[in-house]
């Protein structure tokens, strides 16, 4: 599979999103919390409590919507500030109630509009990468589909980070740098290979700490054994003393 | 002839997110006449010097080099820099990077896009650090953020504030993934230096855009920007396509950031070392305070 096969399948429509995850792995515990508290809801974020084998967790999620009216409603996954500072909030809760954090991610990346810019997306995306640096929680991120550069990242300051197979994960996307780079967005094939954006590209480099396979046909043994998989994390994390992890987490973070 | 001797910048609303092409960055050249960019007034070059090249009819500000930009900040001959031979290389092996970091370094006379280093300002011990917009237009390559992680560390360790001026088209493309590592890394840095109680100040100057915006630029206790420097995550272009209308004037300049809440104090750069000096000075953990400097 080429890198931009790996691009296409990350996009695809039929793709799993995160509202399949949370369904499929926390099925009817998950509880819905919406509101930045400051701005409004943003429903390109999704966020909650759930729980895990017994346990509560926090789940915040980038939905991009599984048709074309959830899309638009969900704005293709694209967030406003007021997403990255809803799930700055539930993080936020989370170490208050010691509870640990996973992030599903997929997003083109974060919205470029006016209204964003009016509510400081930067400064939105800058306070979750410094917020999250030292929250006393563990945090896992997984990327499910699409992770577009700092709207992926600020839900990705994390003490793992996982990849599905054909996820990607990229500083920019291939068309805006073939666009700027050539001056010529057909060159994205090409782009998306210079890119470095696999998951294994990724894996060698350091950048995500596992790839999880996927089945040709989405079925539940990949959600049960990713439930699996995230609950044995979470036990191994919770044995780390709080200022510990937030050292590994910088440490992880401090070598690239 | 009056034709050739005038240099042009380009006129900031052209500006975009991203990089922009690194090479022919036109700069204020050491001719006789120079022309502003926004009112087209010409005035003699050695005049604009003597402003800190900001026009002297409608006060547009010019873009410096670096080094300019730290010998008007800082107190003379207190500059020391850091990792000053600290050199990116073509990490993900992106086609064309290397010919394009040589012909930055030529271009910039600099080794990357930030320099780092201690100083005093007003006579307050300091770390700085000055973006350069000469070097592939301020990105933020592997060691841009390197340099500015290793210089909060420092200041972490000596107990010191911290003052970054930036410009950047934002994220280095051509570092990958590895580019945008460095907006996690370096306000992770910025978080332990002041979970310590130290004081950070950014200046914001003309571009300010991407991955520097979402990450150090927007993480300052007290955040300045230079008058109608261009301030944002997404650059102008990149919004226009999406949303596919024009954007309104003056639409995120630094005085349209004041107003929505995101800047402290727009200030102009002759005052710029004077207000530095005294944000300094109020946050300086010496027991004795001179009344009279402040
Ligand atoms: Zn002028």
């Amino acid at each position: 599979m080429s890198a931009y096969d790996c691009v296409m399948a990350a996009r695809a429509n039929d793709r799993p999103t995160a509202i399949d995850y949370i369904t499929r792995i926390f099925g009817d515990s998950f509880f819905e919390l919406h509101g930045d508290r400051r701005f409004a809801d943003d429903k390109a974020v999704i966020g909650g409590i759930a729980e895990l084998n017994g346990k509560p967790v926090t789940v915040i999620a980038l939905e991009k919507g599984r048709n074309l009216k959830e899309r638009m409603d969900r704005n293709f996954g694209s967030a406003h500030p007021e997403g990255y500072r809803k799930a700055l909030r539930l993080m936020k809760q989370a170490e208050k109630f010691k509870r640990p954090v996973i992030c599903f991610v997929d997003t083109s990346g974060a919205y470029c509009g006016i209204g964003a810019e009016e509510r400081g997306q930067g400064q939105a995306i800058a306070e979750n990468l410094m917020e999250m640096m030292a929250l006393k929680t563990p945090i896992l991120s997984i990327f499910i589909g699409e992770g577009g550069s700092g709207g992926a990242l600020a839900l990705a300051v994390a003490d793992e980070v996982w990849m599905l197979e054909n996820a990607i994960y990229s500083v920019i996307s291939p068309e805006g740098c073939a666009s700027i780079l050539w001056k010529d967005a057909s060159r994205t094939a090409e782009a998306s290979e210079c890119l470095k954006l696999t998951s294994q590209d990724l894996f060698k480099m350091g950048v995500i700490e596992r790839i999880i396979r996927e089945p040709k046909d989405v079925d539940s043994k990949l959600f049960d054994s990713l439930k699996n998989l995230i609950a044995q994390t979470f036990d191994k994390k919770a044995e780390i003393e709080p200022e510990k992890l937030v050292e590994m987490r910088y440490n992880r973070f401090r070598k690239f | 002839m009056t034709k050739d001797i005038f240099n042009f910048l380009k006129p900031k609303n052209e500006l975009e997110g991203h990089e922009e092409k690194p090479e022919n960055k036109p700069y204020i050249p050491d001719e006789l006449w120079v022309k502003c960019p926004v009112c087209k007034n010409v005035m003699l070059s050695s005049d604009l010097e003597d402003n800190y090249k900001v026009c002297l009819k409608c006060g547009y500000h010019f873009r410096i080099p670096a080094r300019q930009r730290i010998e008007m900040t800082v107190d003379e001959g207190t500059f020391e820099e850091f990792d000053k031979d600290m050199m990116s290389a073509n990490i993900i092996d992106f086609p064309e990077y290397t010919r394009k970091l040589k012909n930055a370094k030529i271009n910039s006379g600099e080794n990357e896009s930030v320099i780092t280093g201690l100083c005093s300002i007003g006579g307050q011990k300091t770390v700085i650090a000055v973006m350069n917009s000469q070097f592939m237009m301020g990105s933020m390559g592997t060691v841009t953020g390197e340099k500015i992680t290793k210089a909060f560390e420092y200041a972490t360790q000596n107990r010191l504030p911290v003052v970054i001026f930036t410009v950047s088209g934002g994220a280095r493309m051509q570092e990958g993934i590895l580019s945008l590592m460095q907006m996690a890394k370096t306000s992770g840095a910025v978080k332990l230096h002041s979970d310590k109680g130290l004081l950070y100040i950014t200046v914001l100057t003309d571009p300010t855009t991407g991955g520097v915006t979402a990450s150090f630029a927007m993480e300052g206790d007290i955040i300045i920007s230079e008058p109608h420097a261009l301030i944002g995550f997404a650059g102008p272009r990149v919004i226009e396509q999406t949303i596919r209308q024009k954007l309104p004037k003056d639409f995120q300049s630094a005085e349209f950031l004041l107003e929505k809440g995101f800047v402290d104090a727009v200030v102009e750069r002759k005052n710029m070392k004077d207000t530095l000096a005294k944000l300094l000075k109020l946050h300086s953990e010496s027991e004795v305070v001179d009344i009279e400097c402040l």
